[in-house]
């Protein structure tokens, strides 16, 4: 542990909000237009945070628990996370567990909100969410085994830390495919294009979107937040499969970290750009591909 | 370490992994159009000192019979019975995938405790032969379309090509011909029943074949 990894949960919380900027901005870019400003998650943040909330008569204090949970349970996956070769604040053996639980107990929390209103409408995206959950939550872990195994350590922080040029080359494979897993996962996850629609309101196809409909105020703007905290915690599990060589200096492994999720974010603004939202039937058919992914690399490290 | 091998062997099974789980036609012959060219590498990699000419006929005549033959046959079937893609398997696609996963688990396990003559030239190499031996038996079982069971009768050729590979030392290149042309000849009489089929049924399902029967008496 070092000053760095100190320093990158406090970053993350900082500047989470750019990549879905980033990611607007590549997508207007490839349709050919302006787009909004790089700063305009902050820019509602801002507005969301000076306004009240508004709380139906028919809901309970599991309504109002439901962003701040989910906001904290990201902020604890943060602290978990590590970014490329700077290591997470806390790290001990099994940690990637409680990785998967603490997205899944945010998960919950915003599925509980949403049915909490008691709207059919909020009780749909719920179930879809959690459909699709059931998927993910286990290609996920399995992914996260197969490269515990590969370097033969439990933490995170060790397992991403051991990666670099020579074992790419003698497990090419394996990290090829988990890399692929991950990605897929990644976008999944985050409700981007080839799952969810995050620019739709169309009743039919949302998932995220319409779990937090009526959220409003400052709860939405932790909403928003942990959106992009959660890109930012699933991208950094994508981006430290890729080490750039050893620079030395934490600080600027640091900011290698943060520029490999920048680019993350235009190539994910990237495939938005070029792919159509596939059917709502065939996403679990596109998640358990993502499993199947993990799981045979999990497989090639029995050798 | 034979990185190569071992890359060309994790591409065999995950194209195996995309015949279980894609329902077009066309794509799952190219697929398998692929996997043929694919295999045709294999004896060039899995033989161990350079190039033994045995071993580049046997590739380039696999590769140019499953990589070309073989779909031109397809497609040209597929053409004449308007079918675009499995309709209604019998086994779904997300469960075939997740029964898959199982059976590859089991395929790494036989792997590993296979006793074999002499060491295999990559650890994945029966294991990637075995799950396509069963990829093939598995789309001859749970599909319907007659293509798609042919289709599976050449995926499983590919995995006993791909086994055959642990004894290429020892096979004599007379036999692997003689699979070679069998099959040649097995696909091409296919091809032919499968239009007759669909010119008597105007369709292709093989599970209504059963209507064939006579009447009670």
């Amino acid at each position: 542990m070092n000053a760095a990894s100190i320093l990158h949960p406090v970053l993350a919380v900082a500047l989470a909000p750019l990549l879905p900027g980033a990611i607007n901005r590549t997508k207007a870019f490839f349709a050919g237009r302006r787009g909004p400003p790089l700063l305009q998650a902050y820019f509602d943040l801002w507005k969301l945070f000076r306004k009240g909330a508004t709380y139906s008569r028919t809901t309970t204090w599991i309504f109002r628990a439901g962003p701040i949970v989910n906001f904290a349970c990201l902020l604890a996956a943060l602290a978990l996370v590590p970014l490329g070769r700077v290591p997470a604040p806390l790290a001990f053996a099994g940690d990637f567990i409680l990785l998967a639980y603490l997205l899944g107990l945010g998960r919950f929390f915003t599925v509980v909100a949403a049915l909490d209103t008691g709207s059919s409408f909020e009780g749909m995206g719920a179930s879809r969410e959690v459909q699709f959950a059931t998927f993910a939550e286990p290609a996920l872990l399995v992914g996260l085994a197969a490269l515990a195994r590969q370097a033969q350590d439990l933490s995170l922080s060790a397992t991403y830390a051991g990666l670099s040029a020579a074992v790419w080359s003698h497990a090419l494979p394996l990290l090829a495919l988990v890399a692929v897993g991950f990605f897929v996962l990644f976008l999944a996850e985050n409700c981007r294009i080839p799952v969810d629609d995050p620019n739709t309101h169309l009743e039919l196809t949302m998932i995220h979107e319409v779990m937090v409909l009526d959220h409003g105020g400052v709860d939405f703007g932790f909403v928003q937040w942990a959106a992009s905290l959660k890109l930012w915690v699933l991208g950094a599990l994508v981006v430290g499969l890729f080490p750039p060589g050893p620079l030395g200096c934490p600080l600027a492994d640091l900011a290698a970290g943060v520029g490999g999720l920048l680019v993350l974010a235009i190539a994910t603004g990237a495939v938005e750009s070029s792919l159509a939202r596939i059917r709502l039937l065939r996403v679990p058919q596109l998640l358990v591909g993502a499993g199947v992914l993990c799981a045979l690399g999990l497989l090639l490290t029995f050798r | 370490m034979n990185n190569a091998l071992d890359m060309l062997l994790v591409i065999l099974v995950l194209t195996d992994l995309v015949l279980l789980g894609s329902s077009r036609l066309r794509n799952a012959i190219r697929i398998a159009a692929l996997q043929g060219l694919m295999l045709g590498l294999l004896p060039l990699l899995a033989h161990g000192h350079g190039l033994v000419w045995s071993a580049v006929l046997l590739g380039a005549g696999s590769a140019l019979l499953k990589g070309f033959v073989f779909p031109a046959l397809l497609n040209r079937a597929l053409r004449e019975t308007n079918a675009r893609r499995e309709i209604e398997p019998l086994v779904g696609y997300v469960p075939s995938l997740l029964i898959g996963m199982g059976v590859l688990a089991l395929s790494f396990g036989f792997g590993a405790r296979l006793p074999l003559p002499w060491p295999a030239p990559s650890q994945w190499l029966v294991p990637a032969g075995l799950f396509t031996v069963w990829t093939g038996l598995f789309l001859i079982v749970a599909r319907r379309k007659a293509i798609t069971q042919v289709l599976g009768y050449v995926v499983l050729e590919n995995g006993i090509f791909a086994l055959g590979m642990v004894l290429v030392e020892a096979m004599p290149l007379l036999v692997e011909l003689g699979v070679l042309l069998d099959v040649f000849v097995a696909v091409f009489v296919m091809g032919i029943i499968v239009f007759h089929i669909n010119r008597e049924f105007d369709h292709i399902d093989a599970d209504q074949l059963r209507a064939l029967k006579e009447p009670a008496p």
